[in-house]
This record gives structure tokens, C-alpha cells and sequence, in this order.
């Protein structure tokens, strides 16, 4: 097996988590596209602690998993806090920051 | 080796295709069970890279508890469920241009620093007794950040979740 294989198919699933955070409207679905690029990472982590021979690879995919648990569950409270004071998860509806 | 190969083929078809459908589909249910497809795929790689504990983690704290957020989110924003609204902006072709760039000038920067190099498989192999050995000597400090900002995330989602 080539240590090119996984790297390429993180950088796919990269860039999949990028078109849909950049293109999908729904709020939750943003969330979703983001899970696809913090997995992305961690296949690299993994891969890269086998080609050395080291545990850290997977200690530190352990670790992303923990902070993306975290970011779900406060990003899908305030995806929550949004549809109940607009009653919309269009991110599309959110532009009181527009300059 | 053959037949690693063949499973990897297999497992980052499925991964690939899924995460395609996953950004692509207009069902929001869909998405969700596509990106369990994704998660299963990710963590049958883990066990062929030979990190058991990470795939173990995966299924259980992914599939387990992060997929029933997500769907606790989509019935609690009241998702239309059908095809009534249109999940995908209008900017999407300049996502799809974006994503493309991206993907392509690290595709390319991978195969220039990397070329052939072959996988390392006869290193060592590290099982869960390992991984907790490292996780409570070397990362200790670390791990109990984590712990701490786990508690700080759980108050948080209250804080912000509770009506008031």
C-alpha cells in the first residue's frame, strides 16, 4: 500500500467538507460538513503514526474526536438558540453583519 | 497485501461516493444516514491501519452519540423533510470551484512530496493497552484539558439550549 492512497483520500473528503460547508443553506448541514473535514484530518493523524511507528498519530485523532464531540454539541445548541428566535436555519437569513 | 489493497479500494469507494451523495442530496435525513456511511467506512480504514481504539471510538462516540445529536438537531429545527425547500444555495458552483482548488493543489503537493512512498506495515503495532499507556504518561496534561473542556462544552449547550 502507498502512504499516498490515505493522504489523497483525506484531501478528497477535505475538500467534499469545504463544498459543503461553503454551498448547503441549512445550518445542521454546515455542522454535518464539518464532522466530514475533522475525519479527514484524523485519517491523516493515523496514517502518519503508522509511516513513523509511533502512538501519537492515534492519541491525537482521539483527541480531535473529543474536540469535534464538544463543537457538535455547542454548534447544534446555538443551530438550536437560531431557529428559535428567527424560526429558520437558512444561514442565508443571518446577515445582520453585513456591512 | 493483495487483499488490503482490495479493501481499501472498496472502503474509500464507498467513504467517496457517500460523502458525495452526503453534500449533494436534498433530503437532510439522507445526509445524515450518508454521513454514518462515511463514519463506518473511516473506521473500517482505522482497523486496517491497525488502530483498533480509534476505530472503536469512532463507532461509539460518531455513529453513537454524535449521529443522534445531529438527528435530535434536524427534528428539533423542524427540517422540512421532503424536497420543499432548497438545501443547496445559488453560490454553489463557486463552491464546487473552491472545493476543486483545494482539493486539487493538495492532491498535486501530496503526490510531489510523496510520490511512491510506500506504507509503512511491518512497524510496530500499537493495541488500546498502548494507546491508554501514552494517553496517561505523555498527554496527561492534555487529556485533562480535554476533560475540562468537555465540561465546559456540556454547560454551554445547557447555557445556551435551556428557555429562559
Amino acid at each position: 500500500m502507498l502512504l499516498n492512497q490515505f493522504l489523497i483520500l483525506g484531501a478528497v473528503l477535505f475538500a467534499v467538507g469545504v463544498y459543503g460547508v461553503l454551498a448547503r443553506k441549512n445550518g445542521v448541514m454546515v455542522l454535518m460538513s464539518i464532522e466530514l473535514m475533522l475525519n479527514a484530518v484524523n485519517i491523516n493523524l493515523v496514517v502518519f503514526g503508522v509511516q513513523h511507528g509511533v502512538v501519537s498519530g492515534q492519541v491525537f485523532a482521539l483527541f480531535v474526536i473529543a474536540v469535534a464531540a464538544a463543537e457538535v454539541g455547542v454548534g447544534l445548541a446555538i443551530v438550536l438558540l437560531l431557529y428559535r428566535n428567527r424560526t429558520s436555519i437558512d444561514v442565508e437569513d443571518f446577515d445582520l453583519m453585513r456591512g | 497485501m493483495v487483499a488490503q489493497n482490495i479493501f481499501f479500494g472498496i472502503l474509500s469507494a464507498i467513504v467517496i461516493v457517500s460523502a458525495l451523495r452526503m453534500v449533494t442530496t436534498r433530503n437532510i435525513v439522507h445526509a445524515a444516514l450518508y454521513l454514518v456511511a462515511v463514519l463506518a467506512g473511516l473506521g473500517a480504514l482505522y482497523v486496517l491501519l491497525t488502530a483498533e481504539f480509534v476505530a472503536t471510538t469512532q463507532v461509539l462516540v460518531y455513529i453513537g452519540a454524535v449521529m443522534v445529536l445531529f438527528l435530535f438537531g434536524i427534528m428539533l429545527t423542524k427540517a422540512p423533510l421532503g424536497n420543499e425547500m432548497e438545501m443547496t444555495g445559488k453560490q454553489w458552483p463557486l463552491a464546487a470551484l473552491v472545493a476543486a482548488l483545494l482539493g486539487g493543489v493538495t492532491i498535486y503537493s501530496l503526490l510531489n512530496g510523496f510520490g511512491s512512498d510506500r506504507l509503512v506495515t511491518d512497524g510496530p503495532v500499537y493495541r488500546t493497552a498502548d494507546v491508554s499507556d501514552e494517553v496517561f504518561s505523555t498527554y496527561i496534561i492534555p487529556f485533562e484539558a480535554v476533560s475540562v473542556l468537555l465540561l465546559a462544552a456540556l454547560i454551554g449547550a445547557i447555557v445556551l439550549a435551556r428557555k429562559d
